[in-house]
């Protein structure tokens, strides 16, 4: 270990602590200067990640930050690659663009006297999503993945209208559930491993499975741990909490648990399939199957939901549970192309599900705050920026060249070809119907909203504008879904780069 | 051969036709359960009256009462969910057999890690207390946020409960209302209990370095204390000593200093610098470095912890 540290390497955990530190403070805050602080936060956040990803690339390799005096296997520890810092920056990024665009709405939706309270638990959550993605200890994980939880669900009940406590409740019970499988898991990976930071755990899991020891309960193990995150990141038949908490709760909530709270325990779960049972292991286990056949079922389940459902929110609400069974998929696939596609696919949805959550709610604005259908007619019209958005993002959801959906799939269809053979054909069939189910879903949303419609006596001379954040918040992610999608081929080598760097 | 179709309306191309064009919706009416438009409600109140008459209710539940498929679907629900749990403490139970025995010198867990944490700690971290000396220095991370987990806890909470003073004055009478009771057995024994509950707490949480006990344990029997005045006394006696400001000023600066403490360590830790806290002759009562500070820390965010759930749940404030 070199004695001198580069200043750099203190950022990551840096980032987390100034995000707890942020929530603490604010407690006694007005809301606007706790949204001050959280807006400087997040972006300070971006920046040091941003200099954590130039940093490795540099260095060529990754680091290990030991949170205290004791090293390895006695202490905590942060452990920073391509891979995590390239999420942080990513996650933040997408974090405050979301709270930016969804700002007017959180000082409307909250009542007036517990808008710091919002941020706090902002704050707060994005510093467990920057530890779960950091962690190189297995306990650290599950302690942010409570903090993550019950802030999530703060941000859906904060807006006490509609079901949106129903839909908290809904979302404590199976996260609950999940929570608990995976503290099981935990609890006997240290019984028959003996350690808790990753590195060390997997030591002694390659010679367990050496000698041959403790079969069953690694099985049992590496089911429940599955189990556990994909019932909390949403995976199909585990979604019924889903459209509630996402058409209910205030914009930047549903944005943000859309596109980052359910994605962070899928990254937990893919650095545990590396990091500590190693994915030679995990693919024995066959527990990928059972990932890979729920993923399909998944994507063609949440696209039916997205083609029934009757309102906006609703149809992109459905249509996370179709992408989120894209990343199983790409999980199951069991080969290094195919978990490239569906940390990608974290990418592409992360982005583009927090501009087509922007953009509906301001195409309902500008249609009299309703959500169904009909009463979106000529939306676009309204609120041309609101219009645009929804159509970019609608593309790059079907998978639109130029776009970054576009390369998910492109990414997924190349990965389904390495795979076993009985995966191949199946997962090409799947993929098609899918993309013609979102093609489905979404064009028909885009023609609605395109439709020219009388404007209705109400909206006579009124003119929809976005305050300056909400088109700033806008345009950005829309870019960002152009940079995925021209600038794929660096992006995928700093996955694979990422990857090997987990081993 | 071609004929007039007698119902043109209903065809599947009409209908196809009439969605392309975004005239119609398949699904409008179809659906099972109609979402709630936001437009049924109007200010911060989630029930409109409609859902709220009893009658109506009545008739429904009275309906799925008799409705053969919802008894059918219930029977089978509970009787599915029976059976998932009996696999699930069935494998459990399984897979326990097949782990290695407690207290096995030979086992797994019985490893270099828990040897330095029992063999060194006392040197290294200088707490008697080898739990204390784990919790809050080797995994000192962990520790502080599994304080953010009580710390978010309890903001969800106040956002959940917390009422202004206008809506608890308000409020129909609960029983709340009538305490403080004129119980002079109670308010005596009270008087005599309380300072010895909040003194031994104290001692839990500055002993927490040399015998079992520390922050969280001694924190939550000084909430405990807190939550016996108050029920003897009501709120408004409490409030003279014990308001809402000062609520957030005992959390917020024992967090600060916390996170403070902690960054201190992370960074003097992980750079190899010089950490300037003495750790002082173990045994002592002031020794053991940022452990002693730490545990006071956590002690006092804990008390109020406990006291808000409390307050919150009772009366929606402090």
């Amino acid at each position: 270990m070199n004695l001198t540290r580069n200043f750099v390497e203190n950022f990551p955990c840096f980032s987390i602590v100034l995000c707890m530190v942020a929530g603490i403070v604010s407690t006694p805050m007005k809301g606007n200067q706790a949204k001050r602080l959280t807006l400087i936060v997040v972006t300070l956040v971006t920046v040091m990640s941003a200099a954590t990803l130039f940093y490795v690339i540099s260095i060529g390799d990754s680091f290990i930050y030991t949170m205290g005096k004791y090293p390895a296997p006695w202490g905590n520890e942060i452990r920073a690659g391509v891979l995590e810092s390239m999420l942080a920056m990513v996650f933040s990024l997408v974090m405050l663009f979301s709270l930016l665009g969804g700002m007017d709405h959180v000082f409307k939706d909250v009542p007036k006297e517990k808008i710091n309270l919002y941020f706090i638990l902002n704050d707060l959550l994005l510093s467990s999503l920057l530890a779960i993605i950091y962690t190189n200890d297995l306990f650290t994980g599950y302690v942010f993945v409570e903090i993550n939880t019950i802030a999530a669900c703060g941000m859906i009940m904060i807006r006490k209208v509609g079901r949106s406590l129903i839909a908290a409740t809904r979302y404590m019970v199976m996260s609950l559930i999940g929570s608990g499988l995976f503290l099981i898991g935990l609890a006997m990976l240290y019984d028959i491993t003996g350690h808790l930071l990753m590195e060390n755990a997997h030591i002694a899991m390659i010679k367990l499975v050496q000698e041959g020891k403790y079969q069953i309960p690694l099985l049992v193990i590496i089911s429940f741990i599955t189990v556990g995150l994909a019932i909390k990141s949403g995976l199909y038949p585990f979604h019924s909490w889903m459209p509630d908490a996402y058409g209910y709760s205030t914009v930047s909530s549903s944005s943000i648990l859309s596109s980052l709270v359910s994605k962070s325990y899928i990254i937990l779960l893919i650095k545990i399939f590396y990091r500590v049972i190693g994915f030679d292991n995990i693919i024995t286990s066959k527990i990928v199957n059972v990932l890979f056949v729920f993923g399909l079922v998944g994507m063609v389940m949440g696209s039916v939901g997205a083609i029934m459902a009757k309102d906006i929110y609703r149809m992109i609400a459905f249509s996370s549970i179709a992408q989120i069974g894209y990343i199983y998929m790409g999980i199951g696939l069991a080969t290094e192309a195919g978990m490239i596609a569906a940390i990608f696919h974290i990418l592409t949805h992360a982005i583009t599900k927090s501009l087509l959550f922007l953009a509906a709610k301001g195409l309902s604005n500008a249609s009299g705050n309703q959500r169904a259908y009909p009463a979106l007619q000529g939306a676009a019209y309204r609120h041309p920026l609101a219009g645009a958005a929804f159509l970019v993002g609608s593309l790059s959801m079907v998978g639109v060249p130029m776009l970054a959906g576009f390369i998910s799939k492109l990414l997924f269809a190349v990965a389904a070809l390495g795979a076993a053979p009985h995966k191949i054909l199946i997962t090409l069939i799947v993929l098609a119907v899918s993309t013609i189910l979102n093609a489905i879903y979404f064009l028909h949303t885009v023609v609605r909203i395109y439709t020219p419609v009388n404007i209705p006596e109400e909206y006579k001379g009124i003119h929809f504008h976005s305050s300056k954040g909400v088109a700033f918040a806008v345009f950005c992610l829309i870019c960002m879904n152009f940079v995925l999608g021209l600038l794929s081929q660096p992006i995928t080598d700093l996955i694979q780069l990422g990857i090997a760097m987990f081993a | 051969m071609s004929r007039i179709r007698d119902n043109y309306e209903n065809s599947l191309w009409n209908r196809l036709t009439r969605w392309v064009n975004g005239e119609s919706d398949p699904f409008q009416g179809k659906m099972e359960m109609e979402p709630l438009r936001e437009a049924d409600y109007v200010g911060d109140s989630v029930y409109n009256p409609d859902r709220l008459n009893k009658e109506k209710i009545a008739q429904y539940l009275e309906d799925t009462r008799k409705n053969k498929e919802m008894r059918a679907f219930r029977v089978l629900y509970c009787m599915s969910s029976v059976a998932l749990c009996l696999l699930l403490i069935a494998v459990l139970l399984l897979t326990v057999s097949y782990l290695p025995v407690l207290g096995d010198p030979n086992g797994p867990n019985n490893n270099e890690v828990s040897a330095r944490y029992i063999e060194k700690g006392m040197e290294e971290s200088g707490a008697v207390n080898m739990v204390t000396n784990m919790i809050l220095s080797y995994r000192g991370f962990d520790t502080f946020g599994e304080t953010c987990v009580l710390f978010i806890a309890a903001t969800c909470v106040i956002i959940l409960l917390r009422k202004n003073e206008e809506e608890i004055e308000n409020t129909k009478e609960t029983d709340w209302t009538y305490e403080p009771k004129p119980d002079a057995i109670l308010q005596r024994m009270t008087l005599v209990l309380v300072p010895v509950i909040f003194l031994y707490g104290f001692y839990i949480i500055l002993n927490g370095h040399l015998s079992p006990g520390g922050g969280f344990s001694g924190g939550a029997t000084i909430g405990a204390g807190l939550i016996l005045y108050v029920t003897t006394f009501g709120f408004h006696k409490t409030q003279r000593f014990f308001n809402e400001k000062i609520y957030d000023m005992v959390k917020v600066g024992a967090l600060s200093m916390y996170s403070i403490t902690m960054i201190y360590y992370f960074y003097t830790g992980a750079n190899m610098l010089k950490n300037v806290i003495p750790l002082g002759t173990p045994g002592n009562i002031i020794s053991s470095g940022m452990i002693l500070p730490i545990n006071i820390f956590v002690g006092l965010e804990v008390a109020c912890t406990m006291y808000a759930f409390f307050a919150l749940f009772r009366r929606g404030g402090m």
